[in-house]
């Protein structure tokens, strides 16, 4: 599958053990579970998470991270709320505003860590905070209904039972293991990440791949805010609080290395669904907000772990 | 005091160490040889409890009571402290406060002493004869002042055996002589050392006996006054040495790289090549020779784009400037470096062999930005069997391979971009005979088929041996360029220490 060595293939049925495991489990503890209507649910919730987390697997290979997904989801929703409610701009004349702005937000944090030198934790620490800013700026600090245009991208399509959205981001995972696996770029984004000073010396042009990173992700997460706004059908300035959290659980349950050097776009899309699986199997179970947050918690150092332990010789 | 009796180690089908015996006396130094990959480290961890007793077989005795140490701390128990060639000390710390590390002087077992910490250590350090500073960073100390530290924080803890993994490595001539001294001093109180050398003559200075290992056994043990330098080689290698170097037929064609007047200063320091001129044939060798800081790093870096800013010269290859751009624009003018540490500037260590091989070349196996599998596989498969590298496939991880066969994966990225000229720093350091071998059969082939080659090593044997002609650089200029008849050790070492300016008619 999208040309992966053996070890991979092992590390990917591992995963989808896990996933079948939580869904079974689920299915044990509460009834309803197994229901197409929870899995719908379930399959609506991610597009945004797979989407920046396939964004995110590849700055973490080169051994970046992006903490500002979140206030850019909150800040690329709240253009798309601007755009089409006090401008009357159509759909996707919004839509490619949202990806202009997550791009060059991106951009930003990429060209400002990659050519200062300063680490990408802190850059986009700032940028978490100059985002979300912008966000309550730009919308008057008011959530502003958009409606059913948006609303369309997140509901199933007749005959299928999946949506859009969640087509455009299965769309987007397989493209992303596309370009890690088969294309130099991605083999510039592992070898930038696994060891930066050999890169440069075998001739790799090393700010390229990182800046690029970067600014990928920032164009994909202007999308997820997109389907983001679309599952409200709203643009919500609050949107997106924590969401880099969640994306950053999902890609290190995958197996990606914080340190960079070692991940796989599949993998994430695996960590997504048995995160999501289990914040939703938890709801659905009864537990309480606070309850889900401690397993979650527990869930993703336990996974993190089993991990690191497998690759131990 | 300490006796070993039939050590075995294996790594999984690997035997690091076959039935290797040992022992050492109070009050000797006691000198272990042998290639790197030979067993003189694992013998070490086996002494210092990094392999805990029972993954291996055979037994240790200590003052004639078998000692097995289960851990690290088990054997520094017993007395036993390593002094490892990379240094185990803190530089944001004080030199008293790493004396005492991890035992700080307290006071009610809480604050720590600062005072009394550093009344101890002056103590110490008058003890030995040394004088340092016991307030000063650590940073401030030079590599040999730093070893010393090492030296006395290990007597500190009672320790009665001291192993001394290739101390003098990073050390000037002056600070070996105080090494040596201080070496004596410690014999003479009745303290076993154990001495890991490279440098032959230094061991007839200061060891009382050397044992010799080879590929995992002891070859030979013998007094000081048997072992004569040639002796050990023959030991150490288990040929002679003339057999090492394979004879040079290449022929000598026109000037492939000129450098004309080259001059380089660091980054926020001051010029540190000066004046270099050189030409370099298609076909031929140069050796370039010096002692460390000599410039021969910087030197070959620079010619890559990867080091320093030209404040004058002027550099060629086949005819078009080279400007030093960067490492990308050098590959593409066809200037490949294979960098002295492969570890850290060399290799992805985690990925495999493939990834690594093929790295420099991707613009070569691509198109429109995508790898093509088959031609890159097409390419590493035939640098992988070239090279000859020892491992399962191409997957294999780079990481677990050994020093020549990573070398050679190093070599094999660079010499994929097909270059008209090599530059090889150190390329033998740290790897194995039977590899060095190949590596210079490859340097050979290379000259055959046009290459030229700029060769840095510091062991003058293998400069000899493999060069052409020889430049030689002291503080950053060059002082002597000989040929291969006239580069005699003596005379390539005076010209290193920049004694004596010479120009022979070999340039």
């Amino acid at each position: 599958m999208f040309g992966l060595k053996r070890g991979s293939a092992a590390d990917l049925l591992v995963l989808l053990a896990v996933w079948a495991g939580l869904l079974l489990l689920f299915g044990q503890l509460s009834a309803g579970f197994l229901s197409p209507a929870t899995l719908g649910s379930v399959a609506n919730r991610i597009p945004a998470l797979l989407l920046v987390a396939t964004g995110m697997t590849l700055l973490m290979v080169t051994g970046g991270i992006d903490l500002s997904v979140g206030s850019l989801v909150g800040f690329c929703g709240t253009v798309v709320g601007v755009v089409m409610v006090d401008w009357g701009w159509t759909l996707p004349a919004a839509v490619a505003c949202s990806i202009a702005v997550g791009l060059l937000l991106g951009s930003v944090s990429g060209l400002v860590s990659v050519k200062l030198r300063l680490p990408s934790f802190i850059v986009t620490l700032g940028m978490l905070e100059v985002a979300r800013g912008l966000a309550f700026l730009a919308a008057h600090s008011r959530t502003k209904y958009i409606g059913d245009t948006i609303e369309s991208l997140g509901t199933p399509i007749a005959g299928l039972v999946v949506s859009p959205a969640f087509l455009c981001a299965l769309l987007a995972v397989a493209l992303g293991q596309a370009l890690l696996s088969y294309t130099v770029l991605g083999r510039q984004l592992v070898a930038v990440g696994a060891n930066i000073e050999a890169a440069r010396i075998s001739g790799i042009a090393v700010d390229r791949p990182r800046i690029a990173a970067h600014a990928l992700l920032g164009a994909l997460t202007g999308v997820a805010a997109v389907f983001n706004c679309s599952r409200l059908g709203s643009a919500d300035p609050n949107a997106g609080v924590g969401f880099e959290l969640s994306v950053i659980a999902a890609v290190v349950v995958g197996g990606t290395s914080l340190l960079g050097g070692r991940g796989s776009v599949a993998k994430s899309f695996l960590g997504v669904l048995i995160v999501a699986t289990l914040e939703a199997g938890l709801v659905q179970a009864g537990a309480s907000e606070p309850l889900k947050r401690v397993v979650t918690g527990v869930v993703i150092v336990v996974a993190v772990l089993a991990d690191t332990w497998r690759r131990r010789d | 005091m300490l006796r070993a009796e039939h050590l075995t180690k294996r790594f999984g089908s690997v035997t690091a160490l076959a039935d290797v015996s040992f022992d050492l006396r109070a009050g000797e130094i006691h000198a272990l040889c042998g290639e790197n990959g030979a067993g003189k480290s694992t013998l070490i961890k086996l002494l210092s409890g990094v392999h805990p007793h029972g993954s291996y077989q055979g037994r240790f005795e200590l003052d004639g009571r078998e000692a097995n140490f289960a851990s690290i701390r088990d054997a520094q128990a017993a007395g036993i402290a390593v002094i490892y060639q990379e240094l185990s000390c803190i530089d944001e710390m004080s030199v008293a406060e790493n004396l005492f590390l991890g035992r700080p002087t307290t006071r009610y077992g809480v604050f720590i002493d600062r005072g009394a910490a550093e009344r101890r250590a002056a103590a110490a350090l008058a003890r030995f004869g040394v004088s340092l500073d016991p307030a000063a960073p650590m940073r401030s100390l030079g590599i040999g002042q730093k070893q010393l530290v090492e030296i006395i924080k290990a007597l500190l803890r009672e320790s009665r055996i001291l192993i001394l993994d290739e101390p003098t490595a990073a050390l000037a001539e002056h600070e070996v002589e105080v090494l040596l001294a201080i070496l004596r001093d410690l014999r003479a109180s009745g303290i076993g050392l154990i001495y890991i050398s490279h440098r032959l003559e230094e061991l007839a200075k200061i060891a009382d006996r050397v044992t010799v290992l080879r590929d995992g056994a002891t070859v030979a043990s013998m007094p000081i006054a048997a072992a004569d330098p040639a002796t050990l080689v023959r030991h150490m290698v288990g040929r002679d040495v003339a057999e090492l170097y394979p004879t040079r037929t290449a022929r000598r064609g026109p000037p492939l790289l000129q450098v004309r007047d080259l001059s380089v200063a660091a980054a926020g320091s001051g010029i540190r090549i000066e004046g270099v001129s050189f030409d370099l044939h298609a076909g031929e060798v140069l050796g370039i020779g010096g002692l460390m800081g000599a410039g021969r790093t910087e030197l070959l870096s620079h010619l890559y784009g990867a080091w320093g800013r030209r404040s004058a010269g002027r550099v060629t290859l086949d005819g078009h400037r080279l400007d030093a751009g960067g490492p990308d624009s050098s590959l593409r003018a066809g200037l490949a470096l294979v960098t002295e540490d492969r570890r850290r500037y060399g290799l992805c260590i985690e990925q495999s062999i493939g990834f690594n091989l093929s790295l420099s070349s991707l613009a070569q196996v691509s198109r429109c930005g995508v790898v093509s599998r088959r031609s890159e596989a097409l390419r590493n498969d035939e640098w992988f069997s070239k090279l000859g590298v020892h491992a399962t496939g191409l997957d294999a991880v780079v990481g677990r391979l050994s020093g020549g066969n990573q070398q050679k994966v190093v070599l094999g990225k660079a010499l994929m971009t097909a270059p008209k000229v090599v530059m090889l720093d150190e390329p033998t350091r740290g790897i194995d005979v039977g590899a060095k071998m190949e590596i210079y059969a490859l340097i050979n082939t290379l000259t055959e088929s046009g290459c030229a080659v700029l060769l840095v090593s510091s062991e003058l044997p293998e400069l000899i041996g493999v060069s052409d002609r020889i430049l030689m650089l002291h503080d950053g200029r060059v002082t002597g360029t000989f040929s291969r008849e006239q580069a005699t050790p003596e005379v390539l070492m005076k010209a290193a220490l920049g004694t004596a300016v010479v120009h022979t008619d070999a340039a």
